[in-house]
């Protein structure tokens, strides 16, 4: 019966869809009224020839591990097309000749740039954070995911949106909000997957077998609902017309760039921060087979990081129209965000504890360690220049994206990366990974691309930051803008020197991870019969 | 009075005091006495179940005995 239904909508989805087409008002709309067509056609005929055929079996006795074996190879995906993207748009900077005529207005700096940023934060980033999450909530809860095939719905659902997201900065179609330039109807769409995200989270946390609710889904749960409360009103917006991607903020001046950064920040401190600290909060104690080191600062940890990242977002706005009383309490609250920051990063440390052999001989645990070493880092230097007389040097300085980066790259990738090693062996049943040997030189190309991206960016982000406000005797500015340019050549260059190297890394990680599926040798039935028996 | 100033003198009275405290009662229930064994056995919940879900029955002492020997 469910399936009539389905059928119907699709159809008319796809009948709509090709209106769209007709009447488009813009290209990017066009395009993505054809995508959705393709898709919803597509959907049409899958869901057509499984009706009323038997349906998918879901075993209370089992985890639902299928759709975290495809969100594990749409994050490695993702990731190096994230990866490539933000290589060329650094090689752009420092030869713009790489800005070819023949594609202007799709391919230049200013189009690829976001869908850089959005592919690494919400395609490799996103889908390492729902894929962990269903991982995690599934064996802290000890527990089948809830919902059925509605977990699949998320993952489709945000390739969806990725793809309209991509192909929209591509063709034109933005909002200009930083992290969050989908149109409209990306923007709708989003919140549907994402309510969908919220149910079989929530769902498979209420079914649980254990009596607590482990600290990495308050994390991982705090990101789901933070993200989504931010997404629908840094998106309030009304669309100009049902037939174009064009829509106008609701909130206008300065209201409208706080509530941007109210988002972008949260969007830094929820979804790159409180998410991947439920990976940390899960994967480290597996990998170091043994407890977090100390559960109260874990609960400690939560509530202070979610009580004070919500209030940093101003520090965004030093010296702007907004008044001073709102950023010196962003800058304020970023200042307190210290403790928390850290107080995270030495109980995943500390963790280590006893282990610490495990660093030698385990280049998992490193990469994981030293994830935590970018996080203490990234999180230092960050309230640093949330300060206002640090901001008034640092800011519109490449020293923003050096932090970025190594808070990014650093952080978020490395603790990604170790949860690809730890999750791949597990997933397809394997008893280990190909080559630890690849491990280690994917750990070393990363952190040693890392290093020379975080270190040109100082150099660079300082050096303009000082030559902008640099005056002579008569008061007048030594520097013009293109002086500026010209001197940060060098840096540029090694900057994208670091992001090849990361990219190396992460093929090599692909590349082991393929072989780790293909050649590694598989679990023996009976030692994982063994394995899975419960301790009674 | 005003919205903008209503709000903002909720914000920075009562709003704040409300969150200190809840704050403050959530450390303290952290470290209230005997929490200790209830924390041991959270922090060994990721060292269990990793292949299946856990059965219906028998959860409870099955679970004591693991948290008291984790690994």
């Amino acid at each position: 019966m469910l399936n009539y239904i389905k059928l119907i909508v699709l159809g008319l989805i796809a009948l709509f869809a090709m209106i769209a087409a007709n009447y488009a008002r813009d290209l990017a709309y066009m395009i993505h009224a054809i995508i959705i067509l393709l898709v919803s056609a597509g959907m049409f005929l899958w869901v057509l020839r499984r009706t009323d055929e038997p349906a998918t079996l879901h075993p209370q006795t089992e985890y639902m591990d299928g759709v975290i074996r495809a969100g594990v190879i749409a994050t490695a995906l993702w990731g190096v097309v994230g990866f490539l993207a933000g290589t060329f748009i650094a090689f752009q900077l420092a030869f713009p000749a790489l800005n070819f005529d023949w594609a202007q207005g799709y391919a230049n700096f200013g189009r690829l740039r976001p869908l850089h940023t959005s592919a690494v934060i919400f395609a490799f980033g996103g889908n390492a954070l729902i894929a962990t999450s269903f991982y995690v909530v599934q064996r802290t809860s000890a527990a089948r995911l809830w919902g059925g095939n509605l977990a699949w719905f998320v993952f489709w659902g945000y390739q969806l949106v990725i793809v309209l997201a991509a192909t929209g900065y591509l063709l034109g179609s933005t909002h200009g909000k930083e992290y969050a330039e989908p149109e409209w109807y990306v923007d709708w769409w989003l919140t549907i997957v994402w309510l969908a995200y919220l149910a079989v989270f929530i769902g498979t946390i209420v079914k649980r077998r254990e009596p607590h609710i482990y600290v990495a889904n308050w994390f991982y749960l705090s990101f789901i609902v933070t993200v989504a409360m931010l997404h629908v009103f840094n998106n309030l917006a009304i669309p100009v017309s049902i037939w174009g991607s064009k829509s106008v903020q609701v909130f206008s001046g300065v209201q409208d760039a706080m509530v941007q950064w109210w988002y972008g920040h949260n969007a830094v401190g929820f979804f790159l921060t409180a998410g991947f600290l439920g990976m940390m909060y899960y994967f480290i104690p597996k990998q170091a087979e043994r407890p977090v080191f100390s559960y109260k600062l874990s609960i400690i940890h939560f509530w202070a990081l979610i009580f004070l990242y919500i209030w940093a977002g101003p520090h965004h706005l030093h010296y702007t129209a907004l008044p001073d009383w709102a950023s010196t309490l962003g800058m304020v609250f970023s200042i307190v965000l210290w403790m928390p920051s850290w107080g995270g990063m030495i109980n995943g440390l500390m963790t280590l504890s006893g282990a610490w052999d495990k660093l030698r001989t385990d280049p998992v645990i490193r990469m994981m360690v030293i994830s935590l070493g970018f996080y203490g880092m990234s999180t230092f230097e960050g309230p640093m220049m949330s300060i206002r007389a640090v901001n008034s040097l640092s800011h519109y300085t490449d020293w923003t994206i050096g932090h970025v980066h190594s808070g990014a790259l650093g952080w978020n990738g490395m603790i990604t990366f170790g949860a690809l090693y730890f999750l791949v062996p597990k997933l397809w049943n394997r008893q280990r990974l190909y080559s630890l040997s690849m491990v280690s030189w994917h750990f070393w190309l990363a952190t040693i691309g890392i290093v020379l991206y975080a270190a040109a960016m100082w150099v660079t982000g300082i050096m303009e930051g000082l030559m902008w406000r640099e005056v002579d005797a008569n008061g007048f500015l030594v520097n013009s803008f293109a002086d500026t340019v010209g001197a940060k050549f060098p840096m540029y260059v090694v900057r994208g020197l670091g992001g090849v190297l990361y990219v190396v890394g992460a093929l090599i990680m692909c590349y082991n991870l393929w072989m780790t599926v293909k050649r590694s040798p598989a679990v023996e039935a009976s030692v994982a019969n063994a394995h899975a028996t419960p301790a009674e | 009075m005003e919205e903008y100033t209503l709000l903002r003198q909720i914000a920075d009275s009562w709003g704040l005091l409300v969150m200190f405290v809840f704050f403050i009662g959530i450390i303290a229930w952290a470290f209230r006495p005997g929490s200790r064994s209830e924390h041991d056995n959270a922090a060994s919940i990721p060292l269990r179940n990793e292949d299946a879900p856990a059965p219906r029955t028998g959860d409870g002492p099955a679970r004591k005995e693991e948290a008291r020997n984790p690994q």
